[in-house]
């Protein structure tokens, strides 16, 4: 079905239409094993309408797609699946061990080496005090730690994450970053849908930036927030001493500022002393990319459910 | 499925729907066993000849169970309605369905865990009714276990219903839906019972294609009269020898239902099924 060239994810022009409602117009995007995935988007994009349709839990009205080299839905590549929903709940009569049971018993798993694996998996998303505690008692937070576990289950090749850490503080987010972080080492895929733009920029390889239902942006994060751009302070210099600092690159002034995109971060202290010798005085230097979130609202614009996405 | 099964009966044994039954069902019993002892004891005090005893112990446990059948029938629709609803509801179906299970277990599994709490309690419940009666009264019915595999059959019908409609609708319109549907069913019954009353005088008058039509579109009402005809004692099947105005009593039946209507009401039951499944499987979740 899939090996390890295979993308775990492989969507082109895919459609999705609810009456009038077009949710997905052709969207197209590519997940590569192993590697963890931001999928994001101010809401009503389309973000959580391409899970399901990814999962077989809707039915898309157009393009096409594979999943784990399989059509979308099929029920064997589901097996190599974890998902965790955005808005869900677990039976609130079940025992946190109990729900485990239940979808191992789903997936199939071995009954051998269960008691080891349940242990473990409580162990990781912190809840290995409350194996024996109904859900009901649960917090949202403990929920969604619970169904982190359960998406882990049984080493899937893919983990689908929607919103894993809404309801969670920020401990318990880090937990996550690092959680998530040991599923990718054991080799899983993740694809992570978040509105959470900090946590994708910290955890994340590749990004699509996913709006009206349609990918305006993917790619590595330098791929998609461009290129290091280092900021100068300095007074002093010269038109002619502009034209000499070209060895660094393009320089661009503003106002007070001399900006260089491109310039590679070993050459700043050169640029500096090259400065320094030309007779001006340097206040201040800075450097860095654009952050994710100016990228997103860049890309988005500044309609008010983005600019509610991007908080 | 069998999983989705097991998963059915633990929630109704963790919920405590089941004790809840159970307790329900031990206070009824209770209560009928205590009624009929007063009435068989008070009339048998006052020299009523045992044969009208018996008699009347027959058409008290007739009622009891006309009663009972409408219990089980709401009780069949609230097991079901919230079944796939509620879980549709609440997202607990989409971790499930997002797992390597096909709707169609999902489904089944639904009706197979329901189905046997739903016969547990009611095979259970009228069992225990008959043999409280029996004890108390002395009167046993010719058959004990017909009627009571058709009582139950009458809760599936209405289970598989409300499962139907749980696949579309909310809890709570799925369980009216289906309570309300039993209800005219019922009626329609015995709108042509008393057709048959009535056209043995006016041959013109033909309800009886209310009953048809009814038994037809859901067949509890034809399994009900299998529950009387188990319950009635043969006398009074002899006593009416044909007649019309009987038939007109909605708690006398002269004959059992036929194979051909039992076919049906078990093929209804698979059809619907089909149906539902069909219906859980085109839903967008």
């Amino acid at each position: 079905m899939s090996d390890a060239s295979t993308p775990v994810i492989d969507v082109v022009d895919l459609r999705k239409r609810y009456g009038r409602v077009e949710a997905l117009a052709g969207l197209t995007m590519t997940v590569q094993p192993g590697e963890v995935f931001g999928f994001l988007g101010p809401n009503g994009a389309g973000k959580t309408t391409t899970v399901k349709l990814l999962l077989g839990l809707a039915r898309p009205t157009g393009g096409r797609g594979t999943l784990l080299g399989a059509p979308l839905g099929d029920r064997e590549a589901r097996r190599r699946v974890g998902y965790l929903p955005e808005l869900f709940r677990f039976q609130p009569w079940l025992r946190a061990r109990e729900v485990l049971v239940l979808h191992a018993d789903l997936i199939g798993l071995p009954s051998s080496g269960r008691a080891r694996m349940f242990a473990d998996t409580l162990e990781l998303v912190g809840l290995a005090d409350r194996a024996a505690t109904a859900i009901g008692g649960f917090s949202k937070g403990m929920q969604q730690r619970l169904g982190l576990g359960v998406a882990l289950l049984g080493d899937p090749a893919l983990v689908i994450l929607d919103e894993p850490t809404s309801a969670l503080d920020p401990i318990g987010r880090m937990d996550v970053r690092g959680i998530l972080r040991t599923a990718r080492d054991r080799g899983a895929a993740i694809f992570l849908n978040s509105h959470l733009l900090s946590e994708v920029e910290q955890v994340c390889d590749r990004v699509a930036i996913v709006d009206r239902g349609r990918v305006v942006a993917e790619g590595t994060l330098a791929e998609v927030l461009g290129e290091q751009e280092t900021r100068i302070r300095c007074e002093g210099l010269a038109p002619a001493g502009l034209a000499a600092l070209e060895v660094f690159g393009s320089p661009r002034v503003e106002g007070q500022d001399l900006v260089f995109i491109g310039l590679v971060p070993d050459r700043i202290p050169d640029l500096v002393a090259a400065l320094v010798g030309m007779g001006v005085r340097v206040h201040a230097v800075s450097s860095g990319r654009e952050s994710l979130e100016q990228r997103f609202l860049e890309l988005v614009g500044h309609r008010p459910e983005a600019s509610e996405a991007a908080a | 499925m069998i999983t989705i099964a097991r998963l059915t009966i633990g929630e109704a044994a963790r919920r405590r729907v089941l004790w809840i039954l159970v307790i329900l069902a031990l206070i009824a019993v209770g209560i009928t066993g205590w009624g009929v002892d007063r009435l068989v004891t008070l009339a048998r005090a006052n020299g009523t000849p045992e044969i009208q005893i018996q008699l009347g112990v027959s058409q008290i446990l007739i009622f009891i169970a006309f009663q009972f059948s409408f219990v089980l029938a709401m009780t069949a629709a609230f097991l079901g309605a919230p079944a796939i609803a509620g879980d549709l509801e609440s997202g607990i179906a989409l971790a499930l369905l997002a797992r390597p299970l096909r709707r169609t277990s999902y489904l089944l599994g639904r009706w197979l865990g329901l189905a046997l709490v739903l016969v547990a309690y009611g095979a259970g419940e009228a069992l225990l009714a008959i043999f409280v009666v029996s004890r108390v009264s002395g009167y046993t019915p010719p058959a004990v276990l017909l009627p009571i595999v058709y009582l139950a059959a009458e809760g599936l019908v209405v289970l598989t219903l409300s499962l139907l409609l749980s696949t579309r609708l909310p809890p709570i319109g799925a369980g009216a839906i289906a309570v309300v549907a039993f209800g005219l069913a019922w009626m329609a019954g015995a709108i042509e019972r008393v057709g048959i009353a009535i056209a043995a005088h006016n041959p013109g008058v033909n309800l009886e294609i209310v009953g048809q039509v009814g038994r037809t579109v859901l067949p509890p009402d034809g399994l009900w009269r299998g529950v009387i005809y188990g319950l009635e004692p043969g006398i009074v099947i002899a006593a009416s020898n044909g007649n019309p105005l009987a038939e007109a009593n909605p708690f006398f039946a002269a004959s059992p239902p036929t194979l051909g209507f039992l076919a049906w009401a078990v093929a209804w039951v698979i059809l619907v099924t089909l149906v539902a499944a069909f219906s859980l499987r085109r839903r967008e979740l």
